[in-house]
C-alpha cells in the first residue's frame, strides 16, 4: 500500500522541471574564467602540500535554505534537491561544467540516423553503493520508472520501449524521431530494481552514498570508495539546512557553512578575505510574467510599453551589482548554439516610448497592476519592488502581492490566475524545454501566450532532425517571444557563491548541482 | 518639602508617556503627507549609505531614506494599533458590558472562553489565525482585533459589576431607566480610566504583535514599509548597515514605551502611588 | 479534592474544545492540502486519489474523531512537508531543543528577577526603585526579534562570543548546547524579566503594611528578617500563578527568537509549517503548545491550592 502510494505521489509531485527559483547553479563560458582564476590560486596551495594532487580526507558543510523536497530521483524536485542528489545518483551520461554530455553509466553510445533510437554500452564495473553491479535490467527499470513518473508534456511521453540487447547493451527507442533526448535521459538516473522506498534508502551509482536525513535540518552524505571514475576527495559533506538567506549568511560568515549559494552582491561586498567567491550564473530566466489573458495585458502595446518601461540593467546593478547577463527572450545565453543575442536589445529602457504607448492602447493615464511574487525568495520580491518604482515613473500602478509558494503554484503556475509575477525558471540542456511552454496548448504556458506562427515554428522545431534548421528556428522563436513582449524578460542573474578558503574544486554546472566530488580540504 | 510635594503632584511617567506618543502619532501623521525624501524612490548612488546630514537615519540597501520610511511606516504600524484595539475595545466593552449586567449561564460560558483565551500567548493566537487567514494587513488587524476582545470584555465585565451594586445604579433600575441606558448612560461613562488603561497596554500589545506579524513577513507587505518589515529586512544586511537595523529597531521601543508610561500613569492615577 | 476533581474536568473540556476548535479550523482553509503536495501537473484523477488516500473526503464529524483517537496515542499522522515524516518523529526532534531553551530563559528570569523584585521592594520610594522600575519599563518595551538581532550582532558577529548558527545539538553535547542557547534565551527572557520584577515588587509591597508583618517587626525583627522570614513566603504565592503566565510567554517568545538564532525548535518547526501548509505539523504544534499552556495553568492552580488554602473552589 506505502509503495503504490509513493508511485502514486511522484507522478506529479511538486514541480515540473521547469519551475524553479531558488534554481540551478551553472557556468557560461565568460563566467568561467573568474571561477577557474579564483580556483586556481587554491590548486596552487593544494599542490604544494600534496605533490600535485590535492590530498583526501576532510568534509564540507554545503548551506542551503530550502529542505529537500524527495531524494527520490525520479521525482521531479526543485533545484535545491536536485543539486544535491546530483552527488548520488548518475544516468547513462551526464552533464559536465560546461554543458555537454558525458557518458557515465554507459561508456558510450550512438544515436540512430533517424534519431529514433539510442544505443548505449554499460560501462564495466559501475557499481551501486552497495557494492552489486549494475545491470540491463536496472537501467532498464530506472529510465521506465522515470518515463512513468515525467508528466505528459514531457518529452518521455515520446519514449516507446527500452530493450536490453545483451548485457551490456541497452536500447531506447522513441515513437518519434527526437534529437534532444539526451539531456532528458541524464535525467533518468540509474537506481537498483529491487529497492523498495528509493525515497528512505537511497542507493545510486554517484561518488557520494547517502547517510542520512533530518528533515529540516540537513542530509549527510560519506564518499563512496568504489566509484568507477575514482574516489572523491572529501570523506564527507553535509548539505546544511538553513531558514532563509539571512541566517545562512551568518553561519557561512562564522564558519559553521563552508559553501553558500545565492549570494547577493551587497552579501559579497561584507565578506572578509577567508572566502573565494566564485561567480557564474544560475542559469535561470529571470522575468515578470505577464499574464496575455488579463485585460490591459491582452494589448501588444500594453505588455510593450512595460518592456519599455523596466529598467533590466538597474535591477542588475541594485541587485547583482551589475555581473548579471540580461536577457531578451527565454533563452539562457549558457545554450550558446541555440540562444538568439539579438533579443536582448528588441526594448532599451525608454520610458518615454513606454508613454506613449500606453496612450496608444488607450491607457494613457495608466492602470492598476498586482504583481504576484512567493514570499520566500528575496531576489524577486526586490525585483517586484523596483519594477513597481519603474512602473511608477510612466504611470502604471503597480502593487505586490507576496504570496506562499504553495499558493504561488497553485493560483500563479496552476489556476494563472494573475496578472503578473516576477520568477526565475530553470531548465535543461534541452533547447525545447525552455520554449515549448509558449506553445498556446502547453499545460505549462504560464504567460497564456497565443501565437499561431509560433505554434507552428515549436511544431517545426521538435520535429526537425537537421541541426542548423533547428538553430535557426529556436532563434526565430525567442524573436516571437521578444517583439511580441510575451513577459518581461530581465536576465539571467548572476550567481555568487562564496566558498570558504580551506576548500578548494568547487565547479559551476550548467544544471543544478553542487559537485561535491571536485571539491577538496587545501589546508 | 516643597519640593516632595510638587513631585507626588506631578505623574511624571503620565507627562513623558503622553509626550512620546504625542511626538510619535505627529511624527507620523506629518509622515502620511511629507517626508524628506520619496518613501519607495530608489537612488543607486546612495545605497547602503550610513547616517548622514542628508540622511540622518541613512539609507537601505535600495538606496531608499530610512528617516522617511521610518515616518511613514510609522503609519502601518498606527493604523494596526488603532484599528486592533478598536475593534476590541468596541466588541470587548459589548461583550463585557452585556455579559456583566445580565449575568446568568451565558456569561459563565463567555467568561470560560475569555479566560482560556487569556491563558495564552496574543502572539500564538495571532499566528494561529495568520495560518487560517493567510498574511496581509488587513488580517493582522482582524487576527490581533480579535485577540483583544477578550482583555477588554473582561475588564468591562468586572467594572459593570462593581457599578452594577453602586447606589445610583440601584436607584436607576428602580426607576425604571431601561437597562440599555442605564450601561450606556450611567455605567460606562464610570469606567473610562479602566478602558483608557486597557487600551493603552492593547496598543502596546499591538505595536508589538505588529512588528513580530511584520518581522515574520506575515504582516505588512513590501514595498509598503512597516518597522517590523524593515527590521527584516535589515537583519540580512545588519553587517553593511547596521543603522537601518537599529534607528526603527529604536522606534518601536520609544512607542511601546509611551505607551506603557502612558498606562503605568493612568493606573497611578486610578490606584494611588503603588 | 472537590476542587481538584473541578479543575480537572474543567481541564479536559478545554483541551477538548481547543482540539475541536483548532480541527474545525484547519478543515475549513481554503487551499487543498493535496494540491500543494501534487503540485502543478496533477491531473483531477490523482488529485481525487491523494484525497481519498489522505482521507480528505470523510466527513469532517469522522475525520476529527479519527485524528483525535490517533493524537490521544500520539499519533499526529504523516507530514505533508516532509514526505513519509511522522508529525510526531519530528516533533520529537524539535522538542527537547525548546524544552531546554525555555528552561534556561526560565531560570534566567528566576535568577535575576527574584532578587530585582526585591530589593525594589525593600527599597520602595528610594532611588534604587526607581533606576529598577524605569530599567524594567524600558526593557519591557524591547521587541524580542530585536533583541535578538542586536545581541547577533554585538556577541555573535563583532564580540564572537559565538557563532550565530552553530547549533549543537543537546543530544551530542550538552553543554555546547546550553552554551549557544544562552543568547537566544537571553532575548526571550529580558523583557519578562521585567514583567516578574514588577509583580513581585508590588506583591512584596501589598504584604508590607498586613497584620502579620507589624507583629514581626514589633517583636524585633529586623526589615530584612521579616523580609525573608515572614513576607517572602506570602508574597511569593501570587507570583506562582504568574509564572503560569511567564511560561506561556517564554513559550511565545521562542516561537520568535528561534527564527532569529535559527534554534532548530518547535518554534521553527510552526512558522515553516505555516508557510508550507503543513497543517499536520501546525495542528500537532498548536495542539501540543496548547495543551501545555492549559496543563501548566492547571498544575500551578493545584500549587496554589496547596500553597493557599484560603483560595476557595470559586
Amino acid at each position: 500500500m506505502k509503495k503504490k502510494s509513493g508511485i502514486l505521489l511522484s507522478t506529479a509531485v511538486l514541480l515540473t522541471s521547469a519551475v524553479l527559483c531558488a534554481c540551478g547553479g551553472g557556468e557560461n563560458a565568460q563566467n568561467t574564467q573568474s571561477s577557474n582564476t579564483s580556483s586556481e590560486s587554491q590548486t596552487e596551495t593544494a599542490q604544494q602540500t600534496a605533490s600535485g594532487e590535492p590530498a583526501q580526507g576532510g568534509s564540507v558543510v554545503v548551506g542551503m535554505t530550502q529542505d529537500i523536497v524527495s531524494l527520490d530521483p525520479h521525482v521531479e524536485t526543485d533545484a535545491g534537491t536536485r543539486a544535491v542528489v546530483f552527488n548520488l545518483y548518475e544516468g547513462l551520461v551526464k552533464p559536465t561544467v560546461n554543458g555537454d554530455l558525458e557518458p557515465a553509466v554507459a561508456s558510450d553510445y550512438e544515436i540512430s540516423e533517424d534519431a529514433k533510437t539510442y544505443t548505449f554500452t554499460l560501462r564495466d564495473g559501475v557499481t551501486f553503493h552497495d557494492g552489486s553491479a549494475v545491470t540491463a535490467e536496472d537501467v532498464k527499470y530506472s529510465i521506465e520508472r522515470f518515463a512513468e513518473n515525467s508528466s505528459e508534456s514531457s518529452a518521455f511521453s515520446n519514449l516507446a520501449d527500452v530493450v536490453i540487447v545483451d548485457d551490456h547493451t541497452i536500447e531506447v527507442e522513441l515513437t518519434e524521431g527526437y534529437s534532444e533526448f539526451l539531456p532528458d535521459l541524464a535525467e533518468a538516473v540509474i537506481i537498483p530494481d529491487d529497492v523498495e522506498d528509493i525515497n528512505a534508502t537511497p542507493v545510486g551509482t554517484g561518488p557520494y552514498k547517502f547517510v542520512s536525513y533530518t528533515p529540516g535540518q540537513s542530509i549527510q552524505l560519506a564518499r563512496y570508495d568504489g566509484y568507477w571514475g575514482g574516489a572523491a576527495y572529501l570523506d564527507s559533506a553535509e548539505f546544511k539546512i538553513v531558514a532563509d538567506m539571512e541566517t545562512a549568511f551568518m553561519e557561512l560568515q562564522a564558519g559553521t557553512i563552508d559553501v553558500l549559494n545565492y549570494l547577493t552582491a551587497d552579501q559579497v561586498s561584507a565578506l572578509g578575505d577567508q572566502f573565494n567567491i566564485v561567480e557564474g550564473s544560475m542559469h535561470l530566466v529571470h522575468a515578470m510574467f505577464l499574464n496575455n489573458d488579463y485585460e490591459p495585458l491582452s494589448d501588444v502595446r500594453v505588455r510593450q510599453a512595460i518592456c519599455y518601461a523596466v529598467d533590466r540593467q538597474s535591477i542588475n546593478d541594485f541587485l547583482f551589482g551589475g555581473k548579471s547577463q540580461l536577457i531578451g527572450s527565454h533563452m539562457i545565453p549558457a545554450l550558446e548554439k541555440y540562444y538568439e543575442s539579438a533579443a536582448e536589445d528588441v526594448y532599451t529602457y525608454d520610458p518615454e516610448q513606454a508613454k506613449s504607448l500606453l496612450a496608444e492602447a488607450g491607457y494613457a493615464d495608466g492602470f492598476d497592476l498586482e504583481i504576484a511574487v512567493p514570499s520566500s525568495y528575496s531576489q524577486h520580491v526586490d525585483t517586484a519592488q523596483i519594477i513597481v518604482e519603474q512602473l511608477k515613473a510612466v504611470g502604471i500602478n503597480a502593487t505586490i502581492r507576496l504570496v506562499e509558494w504553495s499558493t504561488w503554484l497553485d493560483e500563479v503556475y496552476s489556476g494563472r490566475n494573475y496578472q503578473a509575477t516576477v520568477i526565475g525558471f530553470d531548465g535543461t540542456l534541452a533547447p525545447s524545454d525552455w520554449l515549448a511552454k509558449y506553445r498556446s496548448d502547453a499545460s505549462n504556458n504560464i504567460a497564456n501566450f497565443k501565437n499561431d506562427e509560433y505554434d507552428q515554428k515549436i511544431d517545426e522545431a521538435l520535429a526537425t532532425v537537421d541541426d542548423s534548421e533547428k538553430v535557426t528556428l529556436y532563434k526565430e522563436l525567442q524573436m516571437i517571444l521578444a517583439q511580441n513582449a510575451a513577459s518581461v524578460y530581465i536576465e539571467d542573474p548572476a550567481d555568487f557563491v562564496a566558498v570558504n578558503k580551506r576548500i578548494g574544486g568547487y565547479q559551476f554546472y550548467p544544471v543544478a548541482a553542487t559537485d561535491l566530488a571536485s571539491m577538496y580540504i587545501t589546508e | 518639602m516643597k519640593e516632595k510635594q510638587f513631585r507626588k503632584k506631578h505623574n511624571w511617567q503620565l507627562i513623558i508617556g503622553c509626550g512620546l506618543t504625542g511626538f510619535f502619532v505627529l511624527f507620523t501623521i506629518v509622515g502620511q503627507f511629507w517626508t524628506p525624501y520619496d518613501v519607495t524612490a530608489m537612488d543607486a548612488a546612495a545605497r547602503s549609505a550610513p547616517p548622514s546630514l542628508a540622511h540622518i537615519m541613512g539609507t537601505d540597501n535600495f538606496g531608499r531614506d530610512v528617516f522617511s520610511r521610518v515616518m511613514n511606516g510609522c503609519g502601518n504600524t498606527f493604523l494596526v494599533a488603532f484599528c486592533t484595539v478598536g475593534i476590541g475595545a468596541v466588541f470587548g466593552t459589548a461583550i463585557g458590558a452585556l455579559t456583566g449586567f445580565y449575568g446568568g449561564w451565558i456569561d459563565e460560558i463567555i467568561m470560560r472562553i475569555n479566560d482560556a483565551i487569556l491563558s495564552f500567548p496574543s502572539i500564538l493566537l495571532a499566528l494561529i489565525l495568520i495560518s487560517l487567514l493567510g498574511p496581509g494587513k488587513l488580517n493582522i488587524i482582524i487576527a490581533l482585533g480579535i485577540i483583544f476582545i477578550p482583555s477588554f470584555a473582561r475588564i468591562v465585565r468586572g467594572e459593570v459589576l462593581r457599578c452594577k451594586s453602586l447606589e445610583y445604579v440601584q436607584s436607576a433600575r428602580v426607576m425604571g431607566i431601561s437597562n440599555f441606558r442605564i450601561i450606556f448612560a450611567h455605567i460606562l461613562p464610570n469606567i473610562w480610566v479602566s478602558m483608557l488603561t486597557a487600551a493603552m497596554i492593547g496598543f502596546n500589545n499591538a505595536v508589538l504583535s505588529e512588528a513580530s506579524m511584520s518581522y515574520l513577513s506575515l504582516g505588512v507587505q513590501p514595498p509598503e514599509a512597516s518597522l517590523g518589515r524593515m527590521l527584516s529586512e535589515a537583519q540580512s544586511l545588519i553587517f553593511n548597515a547596521p543603522w537601518y537595523a537599529i534607528f526603527p529597531g529604536i522606534v518601536i521601543i520609544l512607542i511601546i514605551l509611551g505607551f506603557s508610561m502612558i498606562s503605568e500613569g493612568l493606573r497611578k492615577l486610578q490606584w494611588g502611588e503603588n | 479534592m472537590k476542587y481538584f476533581i473541578k479543575k480537572a474536568v474543567t481541564l479536559i473540556i478545554t483541551l477538548l474544545f481547543i482540539s475541536v476548535i483548532t480541527f474545525a479550523a484547519f478543515s475549513v482553509i481554503p487551499g487543498d492540502a493535496s494540491m500543494t503536495r501534487l503540485g502543478t501537473e496533477a491531473t483531477p484523477d490523482q488529485i481525487e486519489a491523494l484525497r481519498e488516500e489522505m482521507g480528505l473526503n470523510k466527513p469532517v464529524t469522522e475525520r476529527y474523531i479519527l485524528w483525535l483517537s490517533d493524537a490521544l496515542r500520539g499519533d499526529f499522522g504523516e507530514s505533508y512537508q516532509y514526505e513519509g515524516q511522522q508529525v510526531s518523529a519530528l516533533l520529537a526532534d524539535r522538542l527537547p531543543v525548546t524544552v531546554l531553551l525555555a528552561v534556561i530563559s526560565f531560570l534566567m528570569i528566576l535568577v535575576l528577577s527574584v532578587p530585582l523584585g526585591i530589593l525594589a521592594a525593600k527599597h520602595s520610594g528610594k532611588w534604587l526603585d526607581t533606576a529598577i522600575n524605569q530599567l524594567t519599563q524600558i526593557t519591557m518595551a524591547i521587541p524580542s526579534f530585536f533583541l535578538g538581532i542586536i545581541l547577533t550582532y554585538i556577541f555573535g558577529l563583532i564580540l564572537k562570543w559565538f557563532q550565530p548558527g552553530l547549533f549543537i545539538s543537546p543530544s551530542e553535547n550538552l553543554w555546547g548546547s546550553i552554551r549557544y542557547l544562552i543568547f537566544p534565551a537571553a532575548a526571550i527572557a529580558l523583557p519578562k524579566i521585567a514583567m516578574v520584577v514588577k509583580f513581585l515588587r508590588n506583591s512584596v509591597l501589598s504584604e508590607m503594611p498586613k497584620d502579620y508583618v507589624r507583629t514581626a517587626y514589633s517583636k524585633g525583627s529586623s526589615k530584612n528578617r521579616a523580609l525573608s522570614r515572614h513576607i517572602l513566603k506570602n508574597a511569593l504565592i501570587p507570583v506562582i500563578t504568574f509564572m503560569a503566565l511567564v511560561v506561556a510567554e517564554i513559550l511565545a517568545g521562542s516561537i520568535i527568537v528561534e527564527q532569529v538564532f535559527s534554534v532548530p525548535g518547535v518554534g521553527r518547526l510552526l512558522i515553516s509549517a505555516i508557510s508550507t501548509r503543513d497543517y499536520p505539523v501546525v495542528q500537532a504544534v498548536v495542539t501540543y503548545v496548547t495543551a501545555v499552556v492549559v496543563i501548566i495553568n492547571f498544575v500551578v492552580d493545584m500549587l496554589y491550592q496547596l500553597a493557599d488554602p484560603r483560595v476557595k473552589a470559586a
